[in-house]
């Protein structure tokens, strides 16, 4: 029997350690991990926790990431709670199996601290993991600091684990801007936080041995689009359940939780649309503009990466004029990824904001506030003169030249 | 487990199995002996995981399963680690108390073939034995890519002729020798570790036994005679089996706790190498005059391995 303990009121945590603390309160049963920067703290703890008694479960410390996103499909197969962690490189060698996880829909929780991916290799945050992920049919979410990864962590095992999702969550946070800045964090108790996420209940698994089951089958083009498109409608219709959870949860903490975030959105002419830390940064911004400049500014956040909320995005985004779709992530030759998906959704209202794409922060390159304020000068003037005033894509932020490339045609 | 009487050929034939005749194997492939003969050497529950291969892809094609019994695949190198997985959770929940059934034995095991055993899987493997879960391993290994179509693997033999190292006007195909994964295994820290052939098939049901009741990672090189990439008719399988263990270029032995070898199965007339290479199409090549080298070293190869393995096993150590 695991061990009880004892937490303050408020505790002085950095993301990792939040996270930690989340999957201990839940109890996992089995944790199969490789260690990587930013995210090795959280499952070091993890066995850490272990070693002291306050968990009963497995720390399996194993020889790769392909090899601990492995051994977690093979222990969530056995009818368990199966949780682990990684950045970066390590989340990349994952790929393969992700996928197999999600296809097996087996409700797997993966904390992800984002880090940039090489080459030139690098080990500050970016978003660069977190886009290269997407397609992989999990659950994303999305967290800004240390407590909302802690809070994240509890919902992420209701949602995976719920009879009509059972699917596998990640977690993101910020590589060392959340996961290594102490912050003050209100966890709630154990008791409080097991009997929120609340005892595991096995479906199909390995173990049951008078229920044979047969995981992993092949199928081919007579049956594999059925396999995949019913893994869609069940991202696509995990929305209201996430919703469902996240009100729970408020009722519980009083810290309310939605797929999108919006902050001064209401009467909100300009927006930025963020991930990560940076959507507190433009918050701040946002505030100050407000009151110094008269902008009508606000913060658009995707809390929920994935299902990608396009019915909220939109019904945030449809009344302002201008948005800068801001992504972390090296684009690859295309737009960002926000951008691609943020406009897809405002392209269907009647509206049609104006929307511009801002590549930042690569490697854990910093974004000041003041280049914030101009981003949202710049997206005023475009919504002043109704179309465009600046190439549709911009990096901020680099050394030498501006970089920046595509006309709009509109206008 | 105590280990139990070997079945006899009756009892075998007549045992409810847990691995169905109803498979898309090809006919004469050794792969469906070895595994049978794995069920019916136990009465406990199995947990099977198995890498991509030619037994993976031809036992659950959706929505079919020939597996009466917990079975499941990843990817093409992570069984081992499939397996070590689902033991975690076994060993966690049985320690909370969550299990079904507590006291049902359990046994897991992994299958994989050369091709993900020797070279993509290597590490995971590795890595699942050093941790020590208690899982037995079993390669078939039929010293190709069967399943993609007969491209060389690391346990290829020299001389043989495949689609990656293929036999020509100026080649005599693979350059390489055969990786030694006994050894590899034996060193890696297995607890039990045991080279069987299904033509040798009480051998076989006692090696799978003594590694089922081994605490601790086992693992097990099964020789599966390839009828398409081996190049022989497919009545052949047992035949060529034989010649590959009575030439002893497939020598049966056990190592145990990584020192204590012993062979286990020792012709009475031990044929030559050229009659077990002869039977084969991939190594027709080799019978050309300019190849003949290539024949004599492989009588001397064996012949050393032979008198290696009788050292040790006097040796002890």
């Amino acid at each position: 029997m695991a061990l009880k303990y004892e937490l303050q009121e408020v505790e002085v945590w950095d993301g990792n350690y939040a996270a930690s603390h989340a999957l201990r309160q839940a109890q996992v049963d089995v944790v199969a991990a490789y260690p990587i920067t930013p995210s090795t703290p959280v499952v070091e703890n993890y066995g850490q926790f272990v070693a002291d008694g306050y968990i009963d479960g497995e720390f399996v410390m194993v020889e790769s990431e392909h090899a601990a996103m492995s051994g977690c499909v093979g222990a969530a197969a056995a009818g368990g709670r199966v949780a682990t962690a990684t950045s970066s490189q390590g989340f990349a060698l994952m790929v393969e199996v992700l996928y197999q996880a999600s296809g097996m829909r087996l409700p797997i929780v993966l904390n992800l601290v984002n880090r940039a991916l090489a080459s030139p290799l690098n080990v500050r945050g970016d978003h660069s993991d977190m886009y290269l992920g997407r397609d992989a049919g999990w659950i994303m979410l999305d967290s800004f600091n240390a407590q909302e990864t802690y809070d994240l962590n509890l919902c992420a095992f209701r949602i995976g684990e719920h009879k009509d999702v059972r699917l596998p969550v990640m977690v993101n946070q910020d590589g060392f801007i959340t996961s290594h800045t102490a912050q003050n964090v209100r966890p709630l108790s154990d008791e409080d936080a097991y009997k929120f996420v609340g005892v595991y209940e096995p479906v199909d698994e390995l173990l049951d041995f008078a229920r044979p089951v047969t995981y992993g089958a092949q199928t081919e083009e007579d049956w594999h689009f059925e396999h995949k498109a019913r893994q869609h409608k069940a991202l696509i219709d995990a929305r209201p359940i996430i919703e469902d959870i996240f009100a729970e949860f408020e009722k519980l903490t009083g810290r309310k939780y939605n797929r999108v975030e919006s902050y001064m959105m209401e009467d909100a002419e300009v927006a930025i649309v963020a991930l990560g830390s940076t959507v507190e940064s433009a918050r701040v911004v946002a505030k100050y503009l407000r009151e110094n400049e008269g902008i009508k500014a606000g913060v658009v956040a995707t809390r929920v990466i994935r299902p990608f909320p396009f019915d909220a995005i939109r019904t945030a985004l449809e009344n302002c004029k201008a948005i800068g779709a801001m992504d972390r992530s090296a684009p690859g030759g295309a737009l960002g990824m926000l951008f691609n998906e943020v406009s897809a959704a405002v392209y269907t209202t009647s509206s049609r904001p104006l929307v511009t794409n801002y590549i930042y922060g690569l490697g854990g390159r910093d974004l000041t506030l003041e280049q914030i304020k101009d981003i949202y000068r710049e997206l005023k003037k475009n919504a002043d003169a109704g179309e465009i005033t600046t190439k549709i894509q911009q990096f901020v932020g680099l050394r030498g030249p501006k970089l920046e490339f595509f006309k709009t045609r509109r206008g | 487990m105590a280990i139990t009487s070997t079945k006899n050929l009756k009892e075998f034939s007549t045992a409810n199995d847990r691995f169905e005749g109803a498979h898309l194997l090809c006919p004469g492939c050794a792969h469906s002996m070895i595994v049978r003969e794995l069920m019916n050497c136990t009465d406990d529950n199995l947990v099977i995981a198995t890498n991509t291969g030619c037994l993976e892809v031809s036992t659950a094609v959706y929505p079919y399963t020939s597996w009466d019994t917990s079975w499941i695949h990843i990817g093409f190198e992570n069984a081992a680690t499939a397996a070590a997985g689902a033991e975690a959770m076994y060993k966690a929940r049985k320690r909370k108390g969550t299990l079904k059934n507590p006291d049902a034995p359990v046994k897991f095991v992994a299958f994989g073939g050369d091709g993900s055993t020797y070279d993509i899987g290597f590490q995971w493997l590795s890595g699942a034995v050093e941790r020590g879960h208690d899982f037995t391993y079993i390669c078939l290994d039929n010293e190709n890519y069967a399943n993609t179509g007969g491209q060389r693997s690391s346990s290829t033999p020299i001389g043989a002729n495949t689609t990656t190292a293929p036999a020509g006007r100026v080649s005599y195909g693979k350059k390489e020798n055969k990786k030694d994964m006994m050894a590899i295994m034996a060193a890696n820290g297995a607890s039990y570790v045991a080279q069987v052939a299904p033509n040798k098939w009480k051998n076989m049901a006692q090696a799978f036994q003594k590694a089922l009741a081994t605490e601790g990672p086992c693992y097990i090189n099964a020789i599966s005679a390839c009828t398409t990439e081996w190049k022989f008719d497919s009545k052949d399988t047992i035949h060529v089996s034989d010649l590959a263990t009575d030439s002893l270029v497939f020598p049966l032995y056990e190592i145990i706790d990584g020192h204590e070898l012993n062979i286990t199965y020792r012709p009475k007339n031990v044929i030559p190498v050229r009659d077990y290479l002869a039977a084969q199409g991939r190594f027709r090549h080799l019978f050309k005059p300019e190849n003949e080298h290539v024949l004599i070293e492989w009588q001397k190869r064996v012949d050393a391995n032979w008198e290696r393995l009788q050292r040790r096993e006097e040796a002890r150590v």
